[in-house]
C-alpha cells in the first residue's frame, strides 16, 4: 500500500475530511471529526497567539524609553497580565495538544476518531466559552495582577479580576476533557499491530501531557474559584487580615502551574521527536529512553512547584529539596536532547524549514534548561527572583521551545492537513527571522535581569535603556518573521503545489494515508508491521522490518 | 452489531472498556478538585487547632451521622439497581434509582436544616462570622465548611440528575443485560459522591 503511494506522482485526495460530508460552516461547527476539531483549535489558538503577540509588541514599545512612552503605568500592568493570560491559557496550553494532537493522535494510533467525539467537540466549545469570558473581562477592564493572580493583591485590586479567573477556570475543563479523551483513545483504540512499543513518540509525549492535564488542572480550577470567591465575598481563605495564608495560594497555584509548564513543553518535545527522525531520515536513537523520559518529566514535574517559593518564606530545608527535585527535570530533558542529537548523527539530513525550527528548539531548550538549573540553585535564585533573568529564562525554555515546535509542526504537517506545500524558500526566510528575532529579544533580558532590572515595571533607570532597545528591536524582527509566515502559509492554501501523501519521505504512520486524509483517516487500514521511526530500509520497501515492537503486548 | 456501538469502535465490549476508563479518569479529576480543599483544611487545622476542634464540636454530629447513613444506603440501592440491570430487570433498576434519588433528597433536606442552623447562629465565613470563637479560626472553619459541604452538595445534585436521567431511560428499556455501561457509570459517579462524604464527615464532624 505504502509502496504504491510513495512511488506515484503527488495527488490531491479528492474525497477528504475537508469536503466530506459537506463543506458548509454548519458542517464544521457541528462536526464530530477529530481532524476538523483539531483544525478549528488551530485557527482559534493562532488567533489568540496574534492577540497575545500584539500585547507583547505594545509592551516592548512601552519599554523603549524609561518612564511613560505610549501608555500609563496602569495600562502597562493590564497589558502584561493579558499578554500572560492569553499566551498561556489560550495559546500555549491548547495549541499543540488540542490542535495538532487532535488532528494527529487518532491517525497515529490507526483509529477512526478519538474515543469520545462529542466530548471532543464540547471541549472546543468550552474553550471558546472560556476565551470569550476571559476576553470580555479584558475589554471590560482587565486585571493588573499578572497571570499568576498572587494573593492578597488579586483579592483586593479594584480591577476586574473575576471574569478572567472564571475564564481560566472554564478553560481548564476544556483541557481536562481533551486529556481524558487522548488517554482513553491511546488505551482502547490502537489499531491491531500498534503495540505500546510501536507508538509514535508524538503519542507518548501527548499521553504524558494528558496525564498532567487531568491531575493538575482540577487543583488550579479550585484555586482560581477560591480567589474569585475571596475577591467577591471576602471569606478570607488567602487573606492574612482574616487569618488566611497567602503562601497557601502560591502552593496551590504552582502545584498546577508548574506542571502546566510541562503541559506546554512535553507536546513540543512530542513534535520534535517526529521532526528529527523525518528530516534526518534515521531511526530515533533510544526510542524507549525518549518515550519513558516523557513520563519521567510528567511525574517529577509534580514535585518541583516549591522552586517558585524560594523567597516566600519557605524553610531552607524545603527549598533545598525542591531545588534538587527541579534539577531532576534537567536529567530527563538532557536524556531527550542527547537522543535527538544522536539521531542526527550520521543521518541523511534535509535542511528544510521544520528542521531549522528543530535547531532553534535545541538551542532554546538547552540554553533555557541550563539557566533553569542555575535558577533551581537556591543561593543564585535569591538574587534573580523576579528579575528579567527569570522572564528571559521561561521565555526561552517554555515559550521559545513551544513556539519552535509549534512552527515545526505547522510546516511539517501542513501538507498533511491541507494537502498542499508551503513555499520552502520563504519558509526558511521566516524561520531564520523568527529564531534570530527570538534570540535577540530575550538575550538582552538575561543581561538586564543579571544587572538587577525587576520584572513587571513600566519604568527603569537610564542605564538599562540600551539593552531594552535591543530587546525591542529583536521583538520587531520576530514580529516581521511571523507576518511573513502568515502570508506565505495563507498563499499556499490556494496556490501551493499539491503535496501528495508523503512529501517528506517520512516513515510516520500518519503519512501512510492520503493528504488530506479521508473522513475516517484510512481508506484501507495499513498493517503497521514496522515501527513509526524505522528508516533503516529504503522508503518504499515495506518488507518485514525487524526492530522495536515486533513483540505484541 | 449492537445498535449502541459508535462507528469508530469495533465492538460493544471495546466501547464499554473505553467508557469505563474515561469515567475513572473523570472521577480522578473530581477527587483532585476536593483534594485542594482538603489540603487547605489540613493547613488551617494545623494553624488553628483549638478553634477548629471547638467549631467542629458545635456541629450537629447526629445530623451528619444520619446523613452518612442515608448516603451509604443510597449507594447500596444504586448497587442493587446495577445488579438488576445485569439480570435484565430494567423496571427494577428504574425503581431502585428512584429510591436512591429520594435518599439523596433526604440528605439535601437535612443539610438544609443544618445550614439554617448555622445562618441563625451566624456561624458563617469570613466577615459574616458572629459565633463564639475568638480570633480567625472560627470564621476560617466555616469558610472551609461551607466550601466543602457546598461543593459536595452541588455534586449530590448533579448525581441525582444523572441517576434521574439514566434511571428513566432504563425504565423505558434503553438499556438491557447486554448493554448497560451507562447505568454502571451513573452508579460509579454516585458512589464517588458517597465516598467523598465518607471523607468529609470525619474531617468536619468527628476529629
Amino acid at each position: 500500500m505504502s509502496q504504491h503511494l510513495e512511488s506515484s506522482p503527488p495527488v490531491y485526495a479528492e474525497r477528504n475530511y475537508l469536503n466530506t460530508p459537506a463543506t458548509g460552516l454548519k458542517s464544521w461547527l457541528t462536526t464530530l471529526d477529530h481532524k476538523r476539531i483539531g483544525v478549528m483549535f488551530l485557527i482559534a489558538t493562532l488567533f489568540f497567539f496574534a492577540v497575545g503577540g500584539l500585547f507583547a509588541m505594545l509592551i516592548r514599545i512601552e519599554l523603549l524609553t524609561p518612564g511613560p512612552t505610549i501608555m500609563d503605568a496602569m495600562t502597562y500592568n493590564r497589558l502584561f497580565t493579558l499578554h500572560g493570560v492569553v499566551m498561556i491559557f489560550l495559546f500555549m496550553i491548547p495549541a499543540i495538544p488540542s490542535g495538532f494532537g487532535n488532528f494527529l493522535l487518532p491517525i497515529m494510533v490507526g483509529a477512526k476518531d478519538v474515543a469520545f467525539p462529542r466530548l471532543n467537540l464540547l471541549s472546543f466549545y468550552i474553550y471558546l466559552l472560556g476565551a470569550v469570558i476571559a476576553l470580555g473581562g479584558m475589554i471590560y477592564g482587565g486585571a493588573d495582577t499578572g497571570w499568576t493572580f498572587y494573593t492578597p493583591y488579586s483579592t483586593t485590586t479594584t480591577t476586574k479580576v473575576v471574569p478572567i479567573l472564571l475564564g481560566a477556570f472554564i478553560l481548564g475543563f476544556s483541557s481536562i476533557l481533551t486529556g481524558l479523551n487522548f488517554i482513553v483513545t491511546v488505551h482502547t483504540l490502537r489499531a491491531p499491530g500498534i503495540t505500546w512499543n510501536k507508538l509514535p513518540l508524538f503519542v507518548w509525549s501527548i499521553y504524558g501531557t494528558s496525564v498532567i492535564q487531568i491531575l493538575a488542572t482540577p487543583v488550579l480550577g479550585m484555586t482560581l474559584l477560591l480567589v474569585a470567591i475571596e475577591h467577591a465575598f471576602g471569606w478570607g481563605i488567602f487573606d492574612p487580615g482574616r487569618g488566611g495564608d497567602p503562601v497557601l495560594f502560591q502552593h496551590f497555584f504552582w502545584f498546577y502551574s508548574h506542571p502546566a509548564v510541562y503541559i506546554m513543553v512535553l507536546p513540543a518535545m512530542a513534535v520534535i521527536s517526529e521532526v528529527v527522525c523525518a528530516f534526518s531520515h534515521k531511526n530515533i536513537f533510544g526510542y524507549k529512553a525518549v518515550a519513558y523520559s516523557s513520563l519521567g518529566i510528567a511525574f517529577v514535574g509534580f514535585f518541583t512547584w516549591g522552586h517558585h517559593l524560594f523567597t516566600s518564606g519557605q524553610s531552607a530545608f524545603n527549598a533545598g529539596i525542591f531545588g534538587v527535585l527541579s534539577m531532576f527535570v534537567g536529567i530527563f530533558t538532557a536524556i531527550k536532547i542527547f537522543n535527538w542529537v544522536a539521531t542526527m548523527y550520521r543521518g541523511s539530513i534535509s535542511f528544510k524549514t521544520p528542521f531549522l525550527y528543530f535547531i532553534g528548539f535545541l538551542f532554546f531548550l538547552f540554553f533555557g534548561g541550563m539557566t533553569g538549573i542555575a535558577l533551581a540553585t537556591v543561593s543564585l535564585d535569591i538574587h534573580w527572583q523576579d528579575t528579567y533573568f527569570v522572564v528571559a529564562h521561561f521565555h526561552f525554555i517554555m515559550v521559545g521551545s513551544t513556539i519552535m515546535a509549534f512552527l515545526a509542526a505547522l510546516h511539517y504537517w501542513w501538507p498533511k492537513i491541507t494537502g498542499r506545500m508551503y513555499n520552502e524558500r520563504w519558509g526558511l526566510v521566516g524561520a531564520t527571522l523568527v529564531v534570530s528575532g527570538f534570540v535577540f529579544t530575550f538575550l538582552p533580558q538575561f543581561l538586564l535581569g543579571n544587572e538587577g532590572m525587576p520584572r513587571r515595571y513600566f519604568n527603569y533607570p537610564e542605564r538599562f535603556q540600551a539593552l531594552n532597545v535591543a530587546s525591542t528591536a529583536g521583538a520587531s524582527v520576530l514580529g516581521i518573521g511571523f507576518l511573513i509566515i502568515l502570508i506565505y502559509i495563507l498563499v499556499s492554501l490556494k496556490y501551493g503545489p499539491v503535496a501528495g501523501p508523503n512529501p517528506w519521505g517520512s516513515r510516520g504512520y500518519e503519512w501512510l494515508t492520503p493528504s488530506p486524509p479521508p473522513l475516517e483517516n484510512f481508506d484501507v487500514l495499513p498493517a503497521f508491521e514496522r515501527g513509526p521511526h524505522e528508516y533503516h530500509e529504503l522508503p518504499g520497501s515495506e518488507s518485514a522490518a525487524p526492530g522495536a515492537g515486533t513483540s505484541h503486548a | 452489531m449492537h445498535s449502541a456501538v459508535a462507528h469508530h469502535f469495533e465492538s460493544l465490549e471495546k466501547q464499554g472498556q473505553a467508557q469505563r476508563l474515561g469515567m475513572w479518569l473523570f472521577l480522578a479529576t473530581e477527587v483532585l478538585l476536593f483534594t485542594a480543599l482538603f489540603a487547605a483544611y489540613g493547613v488551617y487545622r494545623y494553624l488553628y487547632t483549638g478553634a477548629f476542634s471547638q467549631a467542629s464540636r458545635g456541629l450537629e454530629t447526629w445530623m451528619g451521622g444520619v446523613n452518612t447513613f442515608v448516603l451509604v444506603t443510597s449507594s447500596f440501592t444504586v448497587a442493587m439497581g446495577l445488579d438488576a440491570i445485569v439480570k435484565g430487570k430494567n423496571k427494577r433498576t428504574g425503581l431502585l434509582f428512584g429510591l436512591s434519588i429520594l435518599l439523596g433528597c433526604t440528605f439535601m433536606v437535612l443539610k438544609g436544616f443544618e445550614y439554617r442552623h448555622h445562618f441563625l447562629h451566624a456561624e458563617l465565613p469570613g466577615p459574616f462570622y458572629g459565633g463564639p470563637i475568638a480570633g480567625s479560626g472560627g470564621s476560617m472553619f466555616f469558610a472551609l465548611y461551607f466550601l466543602i459541604t457546598g461543593l459536595h452538595a452541588f455534586h449530590v445534585l448533579i448525581g441525582m440528575t444523572v441517576l434521574g436521567v439514566i434511571g428513566a431511560r432504563t425504565w423505558l428499556g434503553k438499556y438491557d443485560a447486554e448493554h448497560h455501561v451507562p447505568v454502571e457509570l451513573a452508579g460509579l459517579y454516585w458512589h464517588l459522591v458517597d465516598l467523598i462524604w465518607i471523607f468529609v464527615f470525619p474531617l468536619l464532624y468527628l476529629i
